[in-house]
């Protein structure tokens, strides 16, 4: 791994060496042990186990670290795509309740992801890194996002009951918004996100004291600027703590966000997908240019910015790349899958002792071909 | 230099900006601040304080205050971000990132200061001799003593705004003089008029409250269309047909303008070849005003082979010398793409490539191209490429009888039709396929600003509408 230094010195507090080997060493271990559950008979999915009669190598002897893990062939999204969904259940999880998640499908047949309990963990250990102060136990919440075939609903919904409260939810399909940009609907575009933003609205004045909401960006400014058209805010109507996410974030409407719309109530970005989970960001400030730095929930997930045309290779610290994702649950075994995002490679922080990314945005050779952002 | 966004009269520095860079050096021109939607649409929530602004000041000393804006737009130095600006700086910074050639540039200047000096008759003609007060007060007496009433529609006009042809600016400048604000997102590549428009407009008096300027990515321009009920967008034939029948956006388009030599007069077609030059190249021949078709029943060879003396041997020429005619596309790849695209046209049945014979049409720079003047000979109006329109001096020659030319012209924004017979002048009088029409030998590109273009402005910003009041009241 490159040690390569930006030469602005960073604002946030950098881990020190010794807790980024601690958490590196972790890391190696636990590679060592999910090859250990994804490649034995009586515990790997079938997927894996048959894939594995393809390999020059034995996953359980020879990969010793998480580097290792490079020794797999490039991970072909087009696996994720379509059934049976069966063949990615392990075996030490046979006969448990499964949920089957999928991605946005803004690009075809969507790629889809069985779970069994790891929404839930993943939201878990998010939910030790919101602010009390803002993020109360006991507050009811909101939740303004696409759910449908999304892992987003139950998540928030967890979420909110893991932290003792109970999770309203306003639906929004995604996948209908792409197709009202796609034919120029505009107005009904427009209609839509009034309906949505209308049965927020309406939830927020119904007295069930909701003080913490996830949104989007995009239904995040158009709550606020709804809500400031009948002369309150965000922070008036009750919410101290916003959770958004699902998609791009930019240093400048973050600033917008906190400037203008926000009221002062607190804003936690993050970056996740059903692949990963989810990422949380470090705290965002002016001094800092408004940079979104987001921390992958290692080990459990880790994300990796490569050289666009050596994916084996990180890009030195502040550089350029492209998002390599490595998910490493009992659950789920993906390694090395080259997401449609780039973004720059952001030094350890200390609560989250190993790389990170900022500037998260849609990879460039694949911007062109897709709609994002739309939600 | 740095151009922030202007919220209303308040400029804002954002985070990300873009820089733009000289087509041929790659060097940097300008970093502009970029804005998202939402602060447009935030700040549209008071964008009733923009008319309300106007409307403090009397019509008639608007009006002078636009003239005085208009010379120290073509002659002053004005504020222009962190810096100041010459009018020649002006010049060479707009060509510098348009590849426009300068004295296009300097052309285009005169154009909207001759506008802005005309205000006054122009706002006569537009509104037929309306007292202007009937719009800030939104009733009044004509002339003829009847009582008008006129209702703004919108507080403010949207604007989005293209990067490709200065000459468009003309469009909007009568609407502070009609007492509404502008919400503009300057186009990409040309953010100089806009922004030095509005330095021009607010150092000569008018409310710098008036006017937004919010650069950015298109989500600032659906911004701008869905908050502000009146809007105006230039694009492509695509953007034309999304918002086509929304009668809150005017959009503008290609204008597949044309030329019509009737049978009584094609004979004599030698006599009008200067007018369908400058018709087809004037401007480089990126307006929507720039004729794209030429239509005649006979002699259509050799009006094609005389255009193409005249227009093929016109070569790429450096942007600061005075004789450039060609554009440069700056965006990577574009000519080439385009030059694709025509190639496979005139290799189509039934048409020819006039300017053959005078070298490369296409020509590569380091860091963008050009595309030299094109003139296909068409048989019939059949070929797609009949039927097309280039962002440079391109013309397509359709044989077509004079008894077929109004069914088959299709949508044309501006018709020149050269012909005395009183028959088909009628019929080209009636046909709805043409917006504005030269009835005699009168270039496309040669406007009359006392007429209306695409639509009378006043109809799209206000509503004519019954206002009674009872007969002994007077009517101010």
């Amino acid at each position: 791994m490159s040690t390569d230094v930006p030469a602005k010195k960073p604002v946030f507090q950098v881990a020190d060496d010794a807790t980024v080997k601690k958490a590196r060493a972790n890391l190696d271990a636990h590679a060592v042990e999910m090859m250990a559950w994804h490649f034995h008979p009586s515990t790997g999915c079938p997927f894996w186990l048959e894939y594995a009669k393809s390999l020059p190598f034995n996953p359980v002897t020879e990969v010793k670290n998480f580097d290792d893990l490079k020794k797999f062939p490039p991970f072909q999204d087009e696996w994720l795509r379509g059934g049976p969904v069966t063949r990615w259940i392990p075996q030490g999880f046979a006969g448990q309740p499964a949920f089957v998640f999928e991605t946005g499908g803004t690009t075809g047949v969507p790629k889809s992801r069985v779970n069994m309990r790891d929404f839930r963990t993943d939201y878990e250990q998010f939910s030790d890194t919101l602010p009390e102060e803002f993020f109360p136990r006991g507050a009811n919440w909101l939740m303004l996002g696409p759910s449908g075939p999304r892992r987003l609903r139950l998540s928030i919904e967890h979420l909110a009951q893991h932290r003792g409260g109970i999770c309203f939810c306003v639906d929004l399909d995604p996948r209908w918004v792409i197709k009202l940009i796609q034919k120029g609907w505009m107005e009904h575009l427009e209609a839509y996100k009034q309906h949505c933003i209308d049965q927020a609205i309406t939830i927020l004045e119904a007295g069930h004291d909701v003080k913490c909401m996830f949104t989007t960006p995009k239904l995040l400014e158009s709550l606020a600027l709804a809500l400031e058209k009948r002369g309150t805010t965000l922070r008036k109507a009750g919410i101290t703590g916003i959770f958004s996410g699902g998609t791009e974030f930019t240093p400048q409407w973050t600033r917008f966000a906190v400037e203008e719309l926000l009221d002062g109530a607190y804003m936690t970005p993050t970056y996740g997908n059903t692949l990963m989970g989810l990422a949380a960001s470090r705290p965002v400030v002016p001094a800092d240019g408004y940079t979104i730095a987001y921390y992958a929930p290692q080990p459990r997930a880790v994300i990796e910015v490569v050289d666009f045309d050596d994916t084996n290779a990180v890009v030195p610290y502040g550089g350029t790349g492209r998002v390599k994702l490595t998910t490493l649950t009992k659950e789920t075994f993906v390694p090395g899958f080259l997401e449609r995002d780039e973004g720059e490679r952001e030094l350890p922080y200390v609560k989250y002792p190993w790389d990170g990314i900022s500037g998260v945005r849609p990879f460039r050779e694949l911007a062109a071909s897709t709609t994002v952002g739309v939600y | 230099m740095h151009l922030p966004a202007y919220r209303f009269g308040k400029p804002y520095e954002s985070v990300e900006r873009t820089t733009l860079v000289h087509f041929l050096t790659g060097e940097p021109v300008v970093e502009v601040s970029q804005v998202g939607g939402a602060i447009v649409g935030r700040d549209m929530q008071k964008g009733a304080r923009a008319r309300e602004a106007l409307l403090a000041i009397d019509p008639e000393e608007i009006v002078e205050r636009l003239q005085t804006a208009g010379n120290l737009y073509a002659h002053g130095t004005l504020p222009m971000g962190d810096s100041r600006q010459s009018p020649e700086d002006f010049v060479k910074q707009q060509s510098a990132t348009t590849g426009l050639p300068e004295s296009l540039c300097r052309a285009n200047m005169q154009k909207n200061l001759f506008v802005l000096s005309n205000m006054d008759r122009m706002l006569d003609a537009l509104s037929r001799g309306l007292p202007p007060e009937v719009f800030w007060k939104g009733y009044g007496r004509e002339q003829r003593g009847v009582v008008v009433s006129y209702q703004a529609q919108s507080p403010v006009l949207g604007l989005v705004l293209p990067s490709n042809s200065p000459g468009v600016h003309t469009l909007w400048l009568p609407v502070i003089a009609l007492g509404v604000g502008l919400v503009m997102k300057p186009g990409g590549q040309e953010p100089w008029t806009p922004y030095r428009m509005a330095a021009a407009m607010i150092e000569a008096g008018i409310p710098a409250e008036a006017i937004g300027l919010y650069p950015g990515a298109t989500d600032v321009g659906a911004s701008i269309l869905a908050s502000c009920k009146r809007s105006m967008i230039f694009g492509s034939a695509k953007t034309v047909e999304q918002y086509r029948g929304n009668p809150g956006v005017q959009v503008h388009g290609p204008g597949f303008s044309k030329i019509l030599l009737g049978d009584d007069c094609v004979d004599r077609w030698e006599e009008y070849l200067d007018l369908m030059v400058e018709s087809v190249a004037i401007n480089g021949g990126r307006g929507c005003i720039n004729a794209s078709a030429i239509y005649a029943s006979r002699h259509t060879e050799a009006i094609a082979a005389g255009l193409a003396e005249r227009l093929g041997p016109v070569d790429v020429l450096p942007p600061d010398d005075p004789a450039a005619k060609l554009a440069a596309f700056t965006i990577p790849g574009a000519a080439k793409a385009i030059w694709g695209q025509i190639e496979a046209g005139l290799a189509a049945p039934g048409v020819t490539h006039a300017t053959e014979s005078y070298g490369p049409r296409l020509v590569e720079g380091e860091r963008c191209g050009w595309l030299r003047p094109v003139v296909a000979h068409c048989t019939s109006a059949e070929p797609a490429i009949a039927k097309a329109e280039y962002m440079f001096p391109f013309v397509a020659v359709v044989k077509c009888p004079q008894a077929a030319m109004l069914e088959k012209i299709g949508p044309t924004l501006v018709g020149t039709a050269i012909c005395d017979d009183p028959v088909f002048r009628s019929a080209l009088v009636n046909c709805t396929e043409i917006d504005r029409l030269n009835l005699g030998p009168i270039p496309t590109t040669r406007l009359d600003w006392l007429q209306p273009h695409e639509g009378n402005i006043i109809d799209f910003l206000y509503r004519s509408r019954a206002l009674q009041v009872p007969a002994a009241a007077g009517v101010a």
